[in-house]
């Protein structure tokens, strides 16, 4: 089986934002949530970067140890999905997580969280593949049509990559390779406790 | 004008023989665009956490990475496990054999049949109102922590999510109440409380909890105003930190959050099993101590043998002969 993972090339990435949007309308995202985002660092400053980040689906994931309910779980292709059924809102995921991904619907009393919502690799959830329910609470499973995360799918740069570990690694190294310089797998230390030399 | 003009020229040449000499190498290789760029690496072990700008709504997500979440992680589901499950065992173990040792504090002299006021009962609705929000808080807080590993395996998922949701509904709510009984506890009773000579001497003779010793203690003792301090000093920590993690970014960042969780369940484990002693002490563990708060009324014998002080003060105010006589049910004992 496959290790699904996202890799962002930042020499590549321009800052479109195409990748948030096509997310937030591929799965319906509820306002004021965002399960991607970019970021720019030393923005309008020589060696500026920008970073398209979402859930790493990480090994070993912080999210899915610390939960108190265990609503986490790992497919068979490495994918960390939660259950919205079990999830309680208690905001532990979102303190563990270092990617900032976990996002709370703000529908509780005094504006409280709600239900945790995060990417879920265009993986769905518990519900049965492609059903309605399982669009409702995770949006589309693109993964079960045999697609990749749209994101990924639709960068106009082929900045963001998604695939099996092994493969995105491959094309960033013979991209490495082949322009002289990369500025690595951002997060994959943190995420995979490896990263790609280059 | 004209030399002037010279000059200038043979100084832009100058320049841009220059930049082409210096250039001459760079275009020779390739050209590396990511050589000032920001690294990773570099940044983490800066700062321990990448920021960055964000073009949507939510500033928030301008953090990109923050992986001290890992360690409180660790603090957690090992660390506070560890604490509180020593903390809270280690409490009840005392107590069971303590229990088993020495046994129920007897009142020596039997008791009088009369009785004296130590609690209205405006301080006994405070009390139980802020004790029966305790326990509940306690026992939601405490699973957050240990249902996982405890309860989920025996009830199984669904039950145990449907639970927790309605524990932490409980858990948000009753630290409304919680609190307000914290600041009145402060208020009626931080007058009896603040610490004295006398406290000295009662500590340094074990509180005569061993024995039959009774050192002399005004309205509370060295023991009751160390619960008192516990819980408006415990009680004033966990019901700040507890709301910074109920309002998630209205007064802090996500590290605060985190050490917010930290001192929050720290503090609330220690506070369970200070409470546990207090409840044990209140009710099987002394003859006479629990009618303070049921009734409000004491034996006048209890109160000579473990308030010896507060009750001159209260002879002296109202009178030697003040003491009522019990109910039937009471003295029959």
């Amino acid at each position: 089986m496959a290790r699904m993972k996202f890799l962002c090339d930042a020499d590549r990435c321009i800052e479109c934002n195409a990748c948030v949007t096509a997310c937030k309308n591929e799965h319906e995202v509820p306002w004021g949530i965002n399960r991607r985002r970019v970021v720019t660092i030393n923005d309008g400053k020589p060696g500026e970067r920008s970073i398209s980040m979402a859930c790493m689906h990480c090994t070993d994931a912080p999210c899915a140890a610390v939960c108190p309910v265990n609503c986490f779980y790992t497919t068979a292709d490495g994918v960390v999905l939660h259950s919205k059924d079990l999830c309680i809102g208690c905001g532990y995921c979102f303190y563990a997580c270092p990617f900032g991904a976990p996002q709370y619907p703000k529908v509780g009393n005094f504006g409280s969280r709600g239900k945790m919502d995060k990417c879920t690799y265009c993986a769905g959830g518990p519900e049965a593949d492609g059903s309605k329910e399982e669009y409702e609470k995770y949006g589309a499973n693109r993964l079960a049509e045999g697609k990749l995360p749209l994101c990924a799918e639709m960068c106009s740069t082929k900045s963001l990559l998604a695939g099996d570990g092994e493969i995105i690694a491959q094309i960033y190294k013979e991209r490495v390779m082949k322009r002289g310089y990369g500025s690595g797998a951002w997060g994959w230390k943190t995420a995979y406790r490896e990263t790609i030399e280059s | 004008m004209a030399s002037f003009e010279r000059i200038i020229r043979l100084a832009f040449s100058a320049c841009a023989l220059l930049l082409l000499v210096m250039a001459a190498p760079a275009s020779a290789q390739q050209v590396n665009p990511t050589a000032s760029a920001v690294k990773e690496q570099q940044l983490l072990q800066e700062l321990n956490r990448i920021q960055g700008r964000v073009s949507i709504p939510d500033q928030r997500s301008g953090v990109l990475e923050q992986p001290q979440g890992r360690e409180w992680r660790e603090f957690r589901n090992v660390t506070l496990r560890w604490v509180g499950g020593i903390a809270i065992l280690g409490m009840i173990a005392i107590i069971v054999i303590f229990y088993l040792t020495v046994g129920m504090v007897r009142l020596q002299a039997g008791r009088s049949g009369r009785t004296i006021v130590r609690f209205n009962m405006f301080e006994r609705f405070v009390h139980w109102m802020t004790a029966s929000c305790f326990i509940v808080l306690a026992i939601s807080g405490l699973n957050i922590t240990f249902g996982r590993p405890l309860l989920l395996p025996l009830i199984g998922f669904e039950a145990f999510s449907e639970w927790s949701q309605w524990a932490k509904y409980a858990h948000n709510y009753l630290s409304f109440p919680f609190t307000i009984g914290v600041v009145l506890i402060f208020l009626m009773w931080i007058g009896g409380n603040i610490p004295n000579k006398v406290d000295v001497d009662w500590a340094r003779r074990g509180g005569g909890l061993i024995g039959h010793d009774h050192p002399p203690a005004y309205r509370f003792n060295a023991g009751q105003k160390m619960i008192y301090w516990i819980v408006v000093i415990g009680g004033g920590l966990v019901a700040i930190t507890g709301y910074a993690l109920m309002f998630p970014f209205y007064m802090t960042g996500i590290e605060a959050m985190q050490m917010a969780q930290i001192v929050h369940s720290i503090v609330a484990v220690l506070f369970v099993a200070a409470m546990i002693g207090h409840i044990y002490i209140g009710t099987i563990g002394m003859e006479g101590a629990f009618e303070a708060m049921g009734s409000g009324e004491v034996d006048v014998n209890w109160a000579r043998e473990h308030h010896s002080l507060w009750l001159d003060e209260e002879k002296a105010r109202t009178g030697p002969n003040d003491g009522r006589p019990q109910p039937a049910t009471a003295a029959a004992e």
